[in-house]
């Protein structure tokens, strides 16, 4: 994974829509790749473009003037519903998002998000609708996201708390990821597997 | 998960306790992975992560793969002519290859979407933990397995160390009771389930569907209720493990076998949830109120019996919902208070990792013996594996299919993703019996309504939305699914 995820300040993409489901976030014909680039283009790609490739009239939030370059998303509940795929958060990621605010997540989505440097921020219904004050009056409002202290900063300086995972965040602050955690796990692995028989053998018949 | 471990415990609980292979203070558990399911779509980054790193796979005789997302469905013989699929597929053959990984692809008799060769192969089993890079692993929870679905990071965590790190999950208690009536099958139960709590209602639990109507059902009607928890939100729904089962799994190529398999129905029979056991949530349905369900909008929950009207977004109290209806409403083209039943139809999909099943096809084929599909309405009929496909034909379901004038294909996820080429074009109306109605989900701009394979097959007939219940014979008809 890489980068510790440090304090950061960003304006908000907004996006006023509930149970956004992953084939939304990346159309399933964007699923043929072998790797994790180039994953930008297909983001939110229905909602953004014609089929003919030009970007839609009115434009898709994304695409507003002002909206490159911002790394916040404000969205309503239960974000990432839906399949399972890694691809919704490389692409957010990819185009620029590092944190997303809702009252929920998908299960699955959330946790590909944490695994993918973009941090799943929840809020209780009332704080997401100040924040979604906010952002009205002010587009440009400038939020600032700090893990560590588990909070917003807002612009009129007052700040929204919020809670995850203390494990998830140690991973973030870090930069280093679960798959390091795990091997380092390998001698208790192995001693439970000396325990526990495997409950099928996939290769027999195979051999 | 509220139990203590002496107290009264849930079959989650139990199998939990079964794979905790350490937890450090604070930290999530390591959970010990019996069985992993890959395909070609969420595992080449997986592999080209352990290249990076060095690592190998550390249990393949644990690991089974399958190419079914982005395979064409067309016979066998042809090239593949998305060569971005092959290419991917050809990744899969060769990751295989590579690491060691017994795969069950194009050609091989055993090839089938991940989710319907599982369990054919007696690879899944109660008491198990599986997963796999698919939201719809939850299917195999239907024998009593805790098995949900995970992304690439993940998978490459459990081809690493067979291991993967988790919170322990809530419990919610789903509990049917009574009689399904003929013609009401286990899709009407699981969608009308998601439009009771909605798409988000399950999220951070596991269902644990239990109940009379529950253990009526068949392994492959279960198999359609858990495979679609996800659609609730819960990553994992399971059904603890009984006689119907252990009958099921009894013989299969993977079952255990001779004093092996009395042992295991033995540790089996110790899962279900214990008398007093809590769970977190609870809800009841009761079977004998449903009738046949049917989608009318762009999420799973968005589903009402099938002699309902479309819902209107002057009714919805909150605005987001209301803005979600009358967004969905749009797409659809749907009007508010119009009935369901007899909106056109386009296209008919049977098929997928919910409803592709052998007692899927036998129900769609008992429906149309004799009849023929309405003109202009394409009929694909698309079995969920390689087997299920000979099967059909051994038992003469394809040609009842194809008299009907239905597509008989290959084996594959098909038309459920809609990323091989089997697809609706923009504005078709469709009734799928997959699990996804979202915009787009099976052909950019195609509509979707979710149903059972009856209520399919009867709108097949007819070229629009029919209730199954209308069809001449449905008590005999409905009980062919039960076999």
């Amino acid at each position: 994974m890489g980068e510790p995820f440090g304090v950061f300040t960003s304006r908000v993409v907004p996006l006023a829509a509930e149970n956004v489901d992953t084939d939304q976030i990346v159309p399933a014909r964007y699923l043929k790749v072998t790797d994790k680039d180039g994953l930008a283009d297909a983001l939110f790609r229905d909602w953004r473009f014609e089929e003919d490739g030009s970007l839609k009239d009115p434009p898709f939030v994304l695409d507003r003037a002002g909206m490159a370059g911002r790394a916040i998303l404000l969205v309503g509940d239960n974000f990432g519903a839906g399949s399972s795929r890694e691809h919704a958060p490389w692409a957010l990621r990819s185009w620029g998002i590092r944190a997303i605010v809702s009252t929920g997540f998908a299960d699955i989505f959330r946790n590909n998000s944490l695994k993918n440097g973009v941090l799943p921020i929840v809020v209780p219904p009332e704080v997401h609708r100040r924040l979604w004050e906010i952002v009205e009056r002010d587009p440009d409002a400038e939020l600032t996201v700090d893990l560590a202290e588990e909070g917003v900063l807002l612009p009129d300086g007052s700040t929204i708390e919020f809670t995850i995972d203390p494990f998830a965040k140690q991973m973030l602050l870090a930069g280093t990821d679960e798959l390091g955690y795990l091997l380092s796990k390998d001698a208790e692995i192995a001693a439970w597997e000396a325990t526990h028989p495997p409950r099928i053998d996939s290769l027999a018949g195979a051999r | 998960m509220t139990a203590s471990a002496t107290g009264p415990r849930t079959i989650v609980d139990k199998i939990w306790a079964d794979h905790v292979v350490t937890q450090d203070p604070g930290a999530p558990a390591v959970l010990a992975i019996d069985l992993h399911l890959i395909h070609e779509v969420t595992s080449p980054q997986a592999f080209t992560g352990l290249r990076q790193r060095g690592l190998t796979v550390r249990r393949p005789s644990q690991t089974v793969a399958t190419a079914d997302h982005s395979i064409p469905t067309t016979p066998r013989g042809l090239p593949m002519v998305d060569l971005q699929a092959a290419a991917q597929i050809g990744q899969l053959e060769q990751n295989c290859a590579d690491f060691g990984i017994p795969l069950h692809g194009i050609g091989s008799p055993s090839q089938g979407i991940v989710h319907v060769i599982g369990p054919q192969l007696g690879l899944t089993q109660p008491g198990m933990t599986i997963v796999c890079g698919d939201s719809h692993t939850s299917t195999h929870g239907a024998f009593g397995a805790l098995a949900f679905g995970i992304g690439t990071s993940e998978v490459e965590m459990v081809l690493a160390t067979q291991t993967l790190l988790q919170r322990d999950p809530r419990t919610y208690e789903v509990r049917v009771d009574g009689r399904l009536a003929p013609g009401v099958s286990s899709k009407d139960i699981i969608l009308a389930l998601i439009a009771r709590i909605g798409v988000g209602g399950g999220t951070g639990h596991v269902f644990e569907y239990r109940g009379e109507a529950i253990r009526a059902l068949t392994m492959e009607q279960r198999m359609t209720i858990c495979n679609m928890s996800i659609e609730g939100g819960a990553r994992a729904g399971l059904i603890a493990p009984d006689d119907t089962t252990y009958e099921y799994v009894h013989g299969r190529p993977h079952a255990p076998q001779g004093g092996d398999w009395d042992a295991a129905v033995a540790r089996w029979r110790q899962l279900p949830s214990d008398d007093g056991a809590t769970f977190d949530k609870t809800i009841t349905i009761d079977a004998d109120a449903l009738e046949p369900m049917v989608t009318y909008g762009t999420n799973p929950g968005m589903g009402i019996p099938i002699t309902s009207r479309v819902p209107s977004p002057d009714d919805e109290a909150d605005p987001a919902s209301k803005r979600a209806l009358e967004r969905a409403l749009e797409y659809m083209d749907l009007r508010p208070g119009q009935p369901i039943i007899g909106q056109k139809v386009d296209v008919v999909f049977v098929g997928s990792c919910t409803n592709g099943r052998i007692s899927d096809l036998r129900l769609a084929a008992a429906a149309l013996d004799g009849r023929h599909v309405a003109d202009g309405v394409r009929l694909m009929v698309t079995p969920g594996s390689d087997e299920v496909k000979r099967e059909a034909e051994r038992e003469g379901l394809a040609d009842i299919f194809k008299a009907a004038g239905a597509d008989w294909r290959e084996s594959g996820c098909s038309m459920c993703i809609a990323m091989n080429g089997d697809q609706l074009s923009p504005g078709q109306y469709a009734v799928s019996t997959s699990n996804r109605n979202f915009e787009g989900r099976q052909g950019k701009g195609g509509r979707t309504f979710l149903a059972s394979p009856l209520t399919a097959a009867a709108s097949a007939i007819n070229g629009v939305v029919t209730d199954p219940r209308t069809l001449p014979g449905i008590e005999s008809l409905a009980a062919v699914g039960g076999r």
